[in-house]
Parts: C-alpha cells; structure tokens; sequence
C-alpha cells in the first residue's frame, strides 16, 4: 500500500462541500450518500459517497473486483443498492417510480465497456434509438420510421464521431473503434447533462483507445456535460479527469483532485 | 517409471447407482414387453414386407392419378405454410410474455409457458380431430390444427431465444431511458432474430411432415390419399403418395438449410 492508500480518504477536494471547490459554486448533478452494495453475502463496496458538479469530469479508478461498475449501475438505477442514497438530477433513484427513473436517464447518457450497439441494425437506427427515453414510441425504432428532426439530430451526432458517412452501415460491419464512436454518438443524442462511460476503451487497442478517449471528452467539454468514467489506464485518468476517485477493498480511497495527483500514487490502488 | 498404480479403468458404482442401472433395465424390458416386441414376428416380418413391396412396386405414375396426388400435395404445402405463417406470428407476443424478466411478470410468464406446455403434448393429429370438429372437414382445420402446434413449438422457443439474447444493447438502451417495450422491440427482438427465423424454418419442415398425415382425419391433404391407398389395398397408388411425401419433405428440409445459411449464416 502507498502513503495515499494509508491515509484515510486523502480528499483534498471533499465532493461538493464548498471549502475547497473553487467559486462560484456549481449545482452538483450527482450525490452519493454512504451507498453500500452486497452480492449475496459478498460485500462489492461499503459507505461509498461523492459528489459531482456541473460540467466536471471525475474518474473512477480501481482494480477488477472493487464494484465500479456496480457503482455506475447502482447509480441509473439498473440494479438497486442495498443501503445509502443516490441523488442524480434532483432524483432520489432509490425511491424513484419507474417513470422518474425514465426521466432521469433519458437527461443521461452511458457508453460501456463493449459498446452495446443492436448488431443487425444500422449505424443511424442505432443512433436513432438514443432518442428513446426523450421520445418513447415505435417512431424511435428504426431510422426508416423516425421523424426527421430525429433523423437529423442523429446525422449530427453522428457527424460530431466523423462517421456520417457511414450511417447506413450495419452495426457489426463496423471495427471496434467506429463502434465505439457510434456508441459516443448515441449516448449524446439526447442531449444529456451527464455522461457515463464504463472503461470506454477497454475493448481497444491503444490508438483507437487514444482516439476514442480524446474524442469523447472533446465533445463532453463542447457541450458541457458532466462526465463519470471508469478507466484502468491511469494516464487517461490523470489527463481527462477533474478528479479521481479511486476504490480499493470494497471502500472510497481516494478522492482527490488529478493535478494534485501521480501516477505511482494511482498504482497503489492496484497492488 | 512410476512406482504409483494407475488408477483403476473402473470406478465401482455405488449401491445407490448399481440400484438406478437395474432399475432403468427393468423398466426398459418391460416396456419392450408392453410394446410387444416379437422376435418371431420380427424374423417372419421380411417376407412380408417384401410380399408388400412386390404388390406396391411399381408405382401407380398413371398422369390422371399423379394429378389428382400433385393437387392434394399442393393443398397439403399450403395447410403446412398457412398455418406455419399464422402461428409463428401469433408465437412472437406468445413468447413476450412467456420470456422471463422481459415485459411481464414471473406469475405471467409460468402461466403462459404452463399454457404452450399443454400446446406441445396434445399430438398435431389429436388438434386436428379437435378442429374438424369445431370448424368441419376440410383443410382449414388441418391449418389451424398447424398453427397452434407451431404456436406451442415456436412459442416456447423464441422465448427462450430472448432471455439468451445479448443483455447488452438492451441494458445500453434502458440506461438511456427507454420503456421496456421499445427496448424489447430495439434491442432483444433484433438480438433473438436469426434464433427466430431458424427457428421458424425449424416449424415449417416441422408443418410440411405433420401436414402430410392430418389428412388421415380428414383434416386436408394428401394423407386421405393415404388412407384410401391402404384401404382399398391399392398398394402402388400408396407407394405413390409415400414417395412424393418423402420428396417433398426431404425437398423443403433442403431449402429451409439453404435460407437457413443464406439468411442467418452470412448475417449473424
């Protein structure tokens, strides 16, 4: 274990409680409370809590096992965590209807690990479908019955990953890197106000990863979103991370603001 | 050279498995005795099967007699793709709410799958004799007697070909907001569909075969053909309709593989 490891919770920039948070104080779009996750008798993490402002990018650091990505999926609501409380744009998600869930994620969008696009389907069907929690109903189902508007709001999403040439592609024609491209397109459709992305380049060789790292948070910073990202490459979490929170054993270790950080320091989340 | 013995070429089963072994023996003896499995009857069958053959072959290729055959295989292709077609439609919201954790709840689910459990082990034949007495003779009953043995096949299936589906898109798609139903129609349905169109080949070679002998009740097709043959003892006009059924079936279980790889394989 490092020094940083060592010391409880080294938040030099405690989520959201003023002191150290530069002025003007920026509404937070993300809060969790003393969340607690179990699988069975197996505890994933414990008396998890953080916030996240307008417009800030916080990575999530840790090794295989430590439950970031149970984070996340606790987080919209996917699977429910068994103590604490997440507040996601003003939504209690653990008292939330199914409705204000909808709500919720429709304000969010989340590009995973593997990039989750429906394979037998076009690039702009996929894209298209983005648009399903703003506007529900068989119209979003495919690019050949939606609307124009959304039509073209998915051609500029599209535009923005540089592949609108390809928008009539199948979706397993694609590589992995232009899928994951896709996916990015998708997930900012909506419009969201928070993004999600669960080890986005995790399934990558490094160049793509590169490309598809720098892509994302270009776009995340364009339209001004606040950005959650899991990643294993340290670099990457030091370069586009406002902060970096970092889980080990079950519990928040770090919490720490990534100018103040080193890459060895990071490394000790992993031994 | 190893000083330790290898270990033994058998395990010695437990009293428990040396129980289970004679008990499927006993079991299985004694249903070929119910069966009434003759030895005698199996040794003094081949002259008679070749007294059959003698009295089938050649045979009948009269053109009055092969057109009459050719419109009753024709009537029977129809009843099997009619009803191959209605069923596996009406199979697709069948299966949404049979498949688990997809659009209804597991009440739901286990009621309908109880329901499409009971579809499958009543007999093809036995949903025709139901038929023809609901709707009369005729091969409109041989069709829906198809479709709802289609429904019990492909019911059960495509459901299972949704909860094995790739979770993926569909867990992407609700995280962006989506109701259950648009990620069912966007994101399991495409997942599950080359699983759906074998499948649904699977039904139709499976409607050709069954079509073939619903005519036996008078359910439509050539199986009334069939029946007649035999009991006039019109053994080469038998023969006849035995080839061409053998023909046929073998024909479209050759063309369903075909799409079977055109379609799916090239595009999963």
């Amino acid at each position: 274990m490092t020094d940083l490891l060592t010391t409880p919770l080294a938040r030099d920039v405690p989520a959201q409680t003023g002191a150290a948070l530069s002025a003007p104080v920026l509404p937070v779009d993300l809060r969790v409370t003393d969340l607690s996750k179990h699988f069975g008798d197996t505890p994933i993490f414990q008396d998890v809590s953080f916030g996240l402002s307008r417009g800030e990018a916080v990575a999530i650091v840790g090794a295989n096992g430590t439950g970031k990505s149970t984070l996340l999926r606790c987080i919209l609501g996917l699977i429910p965590a068994d103590h604490g409380q997440i507040d996601v744009l003003g939504t209690d998600v653990g008292r939330a209807r199914n409705a204000q869930l909808r709500a919720m994620r429709a304000q969010i969008g989340l590009v995973s690990q593997k990039h989750n696009l429906v394979p037998r389907l076009s690039v702009l069907s996929n894209v298209v479908q983005g648009l399903l929690g703003r506007r529900p109903g068989i119209r979003h189902w495919s690019q050949t019955l939606a609307p124009a508007p959304s039509r073209e709001a998915a051609m500029t999403a599209l535009e923005k990953v540089g592949l609108a040439h390809l928008a009539s592609r199948r979706a397993d024609r694609l590589s992995g890197g232009q899928s994951q491209r896709v996916a990015i397109a998708r997930a900012l459709v909506g419009q969201p106000k928070i993004l999600i992305a669960d080890e986005p380049t995790a399934s990558l060789d490094p160049a793509a990863g590169e490309d598809v790292m720098d892509l994302f948070f270009r776009l995340a910073l364009q339209e001004g979103v606040t950005v959650v990202f899991i990643s294993h490459n340290i670099e990457h979490a030091l370069r586009y991370g406002d902060r970096v929170l970092g889980l080990a054993d079950g519990r928040m270790k770090l919490d720490a603001r990534a100018h103040n950080l080193s890459a060895d320091a990071l490394r000790g989340l992993y031994d | 050279m190893t000083d330790i013995a290898p270990p033994a070429r058998y395990d010695r089963p437990s009293a428990l498995a040396f129980l289970g072994y004679a008990a499927a023996i006993v079991i299985i003896l004694w249903s070929f005795a119910g069966a009434g499995f003759s030895i005698d009857k199996v040794i003094s069958s081949p002259p008679r099967f070749a007294d059959f053959l003698q009295r089938a072959l050649p045979p009948n290729l009269e053109p009055q007699v092969l057109a009459r055959l050719g419109w009753k295989m024709l009537e029977t292709l129809q009843i099997a793709l009619a009803g191959a077609v209605i069923g596996v439609i009406l199979s697709v919201p069948v299966a949404l709410l049979a498949a688990r954790g997809l659009i209804v709840g597991p009440w739901i689910n286990q009621t309908v799958r109880t329901i499409l459990g009971f579809i499958r082990a009543v007999p093809d034949i036995a949903w025709a004799l139901v038929f023809v007495v609901a709707v009369g003779l005729g091969p409109f009953a041989g069709m829906l007697a198809i479709a709802i043995d289609t429904i019990g096949f492909c019911g059960r299936f495509f459901a299972d070909d949704m909860e094995a589906a790739d979770k993926g898109p569909a867990e992407s798609l609700s995280a962006t907001g989506a109701r259950r139903i648009d990620v069912v129609a966007c994101a399991t349905v495409p997942a599950a569909m080359p699983a759906f169109i074998s499948t649904a080949l699977f039904a139709l070679e499976k409607a050709v075969r069954s079509s073939t002998i619903l005519g036996l009740v008078g359910a439509g097709g050539i199986g009334i053909e069939l029946k007649v043959g035999f009991d006039l003892f019109d053994y080469p006009t038998a023969m006849t309709v035995i080839l061409m059924i053998a023909v046929v079936v073998i024909a479209i279980e050759q063309l369903s593989g075909w799409a079977r790889t055109r379609i799916i394989g090239e595009q999963r």
